[in-house]
């Protein structure tokens, strides 16, 4: 155990410098800092003052050794557009996206797995039929357009009448079509303060309201993926040797299905997962942007809009730190879940 | 009435382009204490006779017709709820590939006491108990430590043995063992056999026992079934059918055995390959590749091209062919114009 992290925290460095190396080399193309920090007024003498002061004429490995130096320490500058340290302005972001991503996690964990098992366990279905066709455009409709979409039908309402309103009937099925809208969709409301920059919408029900629509449109592409992942990998499992050996031996299908076939079908699926998770965090940019979450994709987006380049390194570098951990983790899992694999490197 | 009956047993697949007829008129009868082979090449249905027996055939097969009667219940039409209390419990399987039979994440351990605690209502520790007897049964070293431990810390041969100890859990009556040793090493193949044969021997369980292997089948069996094309077209005592066998398509199997060709020369082979099941050819499916196919004037006889030929007995066998029912009837006049 203490071996496997030993060598994982080395691969964490070895990654994490290759992602600094690259984060810091984009600097160069991504627009000219001073511009955005100085008005139209200041003159060219000025700039080339400020240029020289904040470094920026160094040699490019100079400029990274610096940066390295201080990364070690945590300390990544100065972000342009908050004058603030960079780790301050990602702290304060990171809770909001980090509670998007938990509460679309637990959204795609409690989902995928009854409904990927029940559509392999029973593939001819109509109900199964049916959550394939849904995920199928789940995967091809883009995040903010669902989002969108979302917005539309259950924050603003939409009103149908095709049929007669003056009817009894009619109102009802006119109502049936239509949605009343409600969902907050904007922001994340008044979270509570638990400590430091982290404040929760999880502790009461009206925050988590704020979660809803976010979440779920977050989940759109994630969440048919896994069902597809689960359906595949179990109706595999189904035909396998040992399943058919232990309905020779009599044995229950509902232990069948959930010991024997659920273990198996869930091995590949972690290893997928934990590099989903990760992917997750990136696809909130979009997400957030839609539903104008103050966490780090909308953040990260302003930061380009604005060149502000120490807290687009900032955020490259937290967000590759947050894929190693979980790929640690999911490493973890997995050797804990699977047998053949020795976390210890002790011989079988 | 034998402990195992098996009557015009019918298997069929149902594919996109029709019902595909994998087993046809099926009849076999297993005693208790028995051991009966299955005998034909790769697709003859040999397989699907042994999961049948259990209603075990993956779908899309499915049982079309006839009787499995065992110990007096008929078990072709049976729910899957009322075949659970035979399958391991009365009858018990024993499959191919010891690699694939045994789930990879569960250990040997949880998946013994499993099938002991779906049939019998006894605690973990008994169940535990139970298991270490049947794994020292069976000759594996140190039994204790194997109950923990997980397939793939075991070797091909001992994961059989594993296996093996598993189909004797329950004490069954029958064990239908589909190609038990092909899997393994020849050197492990002759031990685990043994090593079946005398359990099943010392507790009077009966055997089938799917093979390939002739060799194995004339030490291991009291009387085996040579199976085509899905029918069964010999059976009878293992003795007879392996020192005379009737039927061409027997011939044949026995002269393709390495010792019986002459040293230096290639060996025998039956000529052609099985046909498919979809396509069967006419008559008797045997006889485009058969060797005896032409009367007496070489004329091919017509009754092998039309007729799916029916049982005679011939001897203490019985064959399914039209040459041997005609060699048979001249035997019979000979004999009565000799009385008279």
């Amino acid at each position: 155990m203490i071996a496997f992290l030993i060598k994982r925290l080395f691969h964490a460095f070895l990654v994490m410098f290759v992602i600094s190396v690259i984060s810091f080399a984009i600097q160069d193309n991504l627009g000219d800092p001073i511009q955005q920090m100085v008005g139209q007024s200041v003159p060219e003498s000025e700039r080339a003052e400020l240029r020289e002061e904040l470094g920026l004429n160094d040699p490019f490995f100079v400029q990274y050794l610096r940066f390295a130096k201080n990364a070690a320490h945590f300390d990544f500058g100065y972000s342009y557009i908050f004058n603030e340290p960079t780790t301050q302005v990602i702290m304060r972001h990171l809770p909001a996206t980090l509670e998007l991503v938990a509460a679309t996690t637990l959204l795609i964990v409690l989902l995928s797995v009854p409904i990927g098992v029940y559509s392999a366990i029973k593939p001819r279905a109509w109900l199964s039929r049916a959550f394939m066709g849904v995920s199928i455009i789940g995967i091809s409709i883009p995040v903010f357009l669902t989002a969108i979409v979302l917005i539309q039908l259950f924050a603003i309402g939409v009103e149908f009448t095709p049929f007669p309103t003056d009817t009894a009937w009619g109102a009802w099925l006119n109502g049936l079509l239509s949605t009343d809208g409600g969902m907050p969709a904007y922001g994340r409301g008044n979270p509570v303060h638990v400590f430091g920059t982290w404040y929760t919408n999880f502790s009461s029900l009206e925050g988590l309201t704020y979660l809803v629509l976010p979440a779920i449109s977050l989940a759109s592409i994630m969440l048919p993926l896994f069902i597809r992942l689960i359906r595949a990998e179990m109706l595999e499992v189904l035909q396998s040797e040992y399943v058919k050996f232990a309905r020779a031996k009599g044995i229950s299908l509902r232990r069948i299905y959930f010991v024997h076939a659920l273990k198996n079908t869930m091995l590949p699926v972690i290893t997928v997962g934990g590099v989903q998770i990760g992917t997750l965090v990136a696809y909130t940019i979009l997400t957030e942007t839609v539903f104008q979450w103050p966490g780090m994709g909308l953040m990260f987006l302003d930061a380009i809009e604005r060149s502000d380049i120490p807290l687009i390194v900032t955020y490259l570098m937290i967000v590759g730190l947050i894929f190693v951990i979980t790929n640690t983790l999911v490493d973890l899992i997995y050797g804990l879940v699977n047998p053949t694999v020795k976390l210890t490197g002790k011989p079988a | 009435m034998a402990l195992l009956e098996v009557n015009n047993l019918d298997v069929r697949f149902a594919l996109r382009g029709g019902d595909v007829r994998a087993l046809r008129d099926v009849c076999f009868s297993l005693d208790r204490g028995e051991r009966l082979g299955i005998v034909g090449e790769s697709g003859a249905g040999k397989s699907v006779a042994a999961f049948s027996l259990l209603n075990l055939i993956a779908k899309p097969g499915y049982i079309a017709g006839g009787s499995i009667t065992f110990d007096g219940e008929e078990l072709s039409g049976m729910k899957d709820r009322g075949l659970r209390r035979i399958r391991g419990n009365r009858i018990s399987m024993i499959f191919q590939d010891p690699m694939m039979t045994l789930n990879p994440v569960l250990s040997i351990g949880e998946q013994m006491v499993e099938c002991l605690k779906a049939h019998r209502r006894i605690s973990t520790r008994e169940a535990r108990a139970i298991s270490l007897h049947k794994l020292n049964q069976v000759q594996i070293p140190s039994p204790e430590t194997r109950l923990d431990q997980y397939p793939h810390e075991l070797s091909g041969g001992m994961r059989q043995r594993v296996i093996i100890a598993i189909a004797l859990l329950l004490d069954p009556d029958i064990i239908v063992a589909d190609e038990p040793t092909t899997a393994l090493d020849v050197t492990i193949q002759a031990e685990i056999m043994d090593l079946l044969l005398e359990l099943c021997e010392k507790h009077n369980v009966g055997l089938v026992l799917i093979t390939h292997d002739l060799g194995v089948v004339s030490q291991v069996t009291q009387r085996m079934l040579v199976m085509y094309a899905g029918r069964v077209i010999e059976q009878g005592p293992t003795r007879e059918i392996i020192n005379d066998p009737q039927h061409p398509y027997t011939q044949g199997l026995i002269n393709a055995l390495p010792q019986m060709a002459t040293p230096g020369s290639r060996l025998n082979q039956i000529p052609g390959s099985m046909p498919s099941l979809s396509n069967l050819p006419s008559g008797c499916a045997f006889h485009p590749r058969c060797g005896f196919v032409n009367d007496a004037n070489g004329e091919p006889r017509k009754a092998c091209l039309d007729k799916v030929p029916g049982f005679v007995d011939s001897g203490n066998c019985r064959v399914a062919c039209h040459m041997v029912a005609e060699l048979v009837n001249q035997q019979q006049r000979d004999s009565r114009e000799e009385i008279l």
